[in-house]
């Protein structure tokens, strides 16, 4: 069974550490918060200018000043604090946030990352992803292993205008949790009951496969 | 002390002409000088370019300015909530420069602190770098950013005093800080303008001396983009 994007952030929050200082993209990174475990010490940072992010505001104490970067209503954790813009970069550029979680549209086999841009058709904006996955030692890339037209997006080259080159080293699809390393992708767990050659015939590049492949455990 | 204020928004837009350079705080509608927007509507200034990290939506922020067609270019990190905006761009009606948005920052931080340039990882190998100088520092590729140049900085703060000081509130505080001082004029909008003496020292986030204009706005509507909630238990 491929995972639902719930599962997806629920296997990712595995990799949160003790300690960490933690960067949520939109979309499933988001989700990935609602999933660490609470006996250990987890800051989220969103980089509009909140280090202690915490969950959505209960209804009615919504506050226009306090969103995150998505734009949503949030709420400010206990030892929370707030900045202007260039010192949340320098946070991220200066490598003090641990790991960054962001979503893709493509990833290529040497970890260049592709998220921001369809020339002439989806043109949003980089926001802060140029910036994170050029300065982050940690990032993983949570999303779905083929697009909508059932089309792979882990490739050998991205097609679409890059966001960073050479910066991704692991990723996490409905179907598995891959490695990229050594010009290729190589994977490390599958999805309960996903086989090695679904995961195959849905790579387009190349997919190395080591012994036995584990199922993902949650 | 050195009296900055002055009595309401169309003294602090004086001077401002057609084609100039502005810098806009806030982060998608939080923080944004909502007073100057609308006197730039009000003046009608025309071809102006704007440096903001997003251009406001259909209705509300920057997207009143992009309605009447006064923006000839703009300078953002992400522009995704406007459908003006991206009919605009895509018929090449309006000019734009999309660029990282810590760069943004730092672009701004740069041009307040006198730094004419600076060098960042951010962009390398993408079409970001092209035409921009480039170069190895310990074993890492960095591309050559410049400060901005701007006419004017509008921003928007919760407190601030007749001096010109500044406190920000919450997540509002963003691009806000860094504009201060960026550009030749910074015109400060308060939700509260106190007397000299009455804000702490300590708790200063910007000194007045990065503020030319501070004004007590009025009539802000503070609009939420995203309203997430969670049930009450």
């Amino acid at each position: 069974m491929s995972l639902s994007k719930e599962q997806i952030a629920q296997r990712i929050a595995k990799e949160v550490k003790d300690g960490y200082y933690v960067n949520l993209g939109i979309g499933i990174p988001t989700l990935v918060a609602n999933f660490v475990r609470d006996d250990i010490q987890v800051e989220f940072q969103s980089e509009n200018g909140i280090l202690g992010m915490g969950p959505f505001p209960f209804e009615g104490e919504e506050d226009p000043d306090l969103i995150n970067a998505g734009k949503q209503t949030i709420t400010a954790l206990p030892g929370a604090s707030f900045f202007d813009s260039a010192m949340s970069f320098s946070m991220i550029r200066g490598q003090h946030v641990d790991l960054t979680i962001l979503g893709s549209m493509e990833v290529a086999q040497n970890g260049n990352i592709a998220n921001w841009k369809i020339p002439g058709k989806m043109v949003k904006g980089m926001g802060g992803a140029m910036d994170l996955v050029a300065s982050a030692e940690n990032i993983i890339v949570a999303m779905m292993h083929t697009n909508r037209a059932g089309n792979s997006k882990l490739l050998k080259e991205c097609t679409l205008p890059l966001t960073g080159v050479e910066c991704v080293r692991k990723i996490v699809t409905n179907l598995a949790v891959l490695e990229v390393k050594d010009n290729a992708f190589h994977l490390l767990e599958r999805a309960p009951g996903v086989s090695i050659d679904e995961i195959k015939e849905a790579t387009e590049g190349d997919l190395i496969v080591n012994g036995d492949i584990p199922e993902m455990k949650f | 002390m050195i009296n900055k204020t002055v009595s309401n928004v169309e003294k602090a837009c004086e001077g401002i002409k057609d084609s100039m350079t502005l810098m806009l705080g806030g982060f998608g509608l939080s923080g944004i000088p909502e007073n100057a927007i609308n006197e730039l509507v009000k003046r009608n200034v025309q071809d102006v370019t704007c440096i903001s990290n997003n251009a406001g939506v259909d209705d509300f922020g920057l997207g009143l300015l992009l309605r009447k067609h006064q923006i000839k270019k703009m300078v953002s990190s992400y522009v995704g909530e406007n459908k003006e905006f991206e009919r605009q761009m895509l018929s090449g009606e309006m000019e734009v420069e999309l660029i990282p948005q810590g760069t943004l920052a730092q672009r701004c931080q740069a041009a307040q602190s006198g730094i004419p340039a600076f060098f960042t990882p951010a962009g390398y190998g993408t079409e970001v770098a092209e035409g921009k100088e480039t170069r190895e520092f310990d074993g890492k590729m960095h591309v050559m950013e410049r400060a901005f140049k701007a006419d004017f900085a509008f921003v928007k703060a919760w407190k601030g005093d007749e001096a010109g000081n500044l406190i920000f509130k919450g997540t509002a505080r963003n691009f806000n800080a860094n504009m201060c001082g960026a550009a030749k004029i910074t015109v400060a909008e308060v939700e509260e303008l106190v007397p000299a003496g009455e804000l702490d020292p300590n708790q200063i986030h910007i000194p007045g001396i990065f503020v030319q204009r501070i004004f007590q706005g009025k009539d802000y509507e503070k609009r939420i983009e995203q309203r997430t909630v969670r049930p009450k238990k």
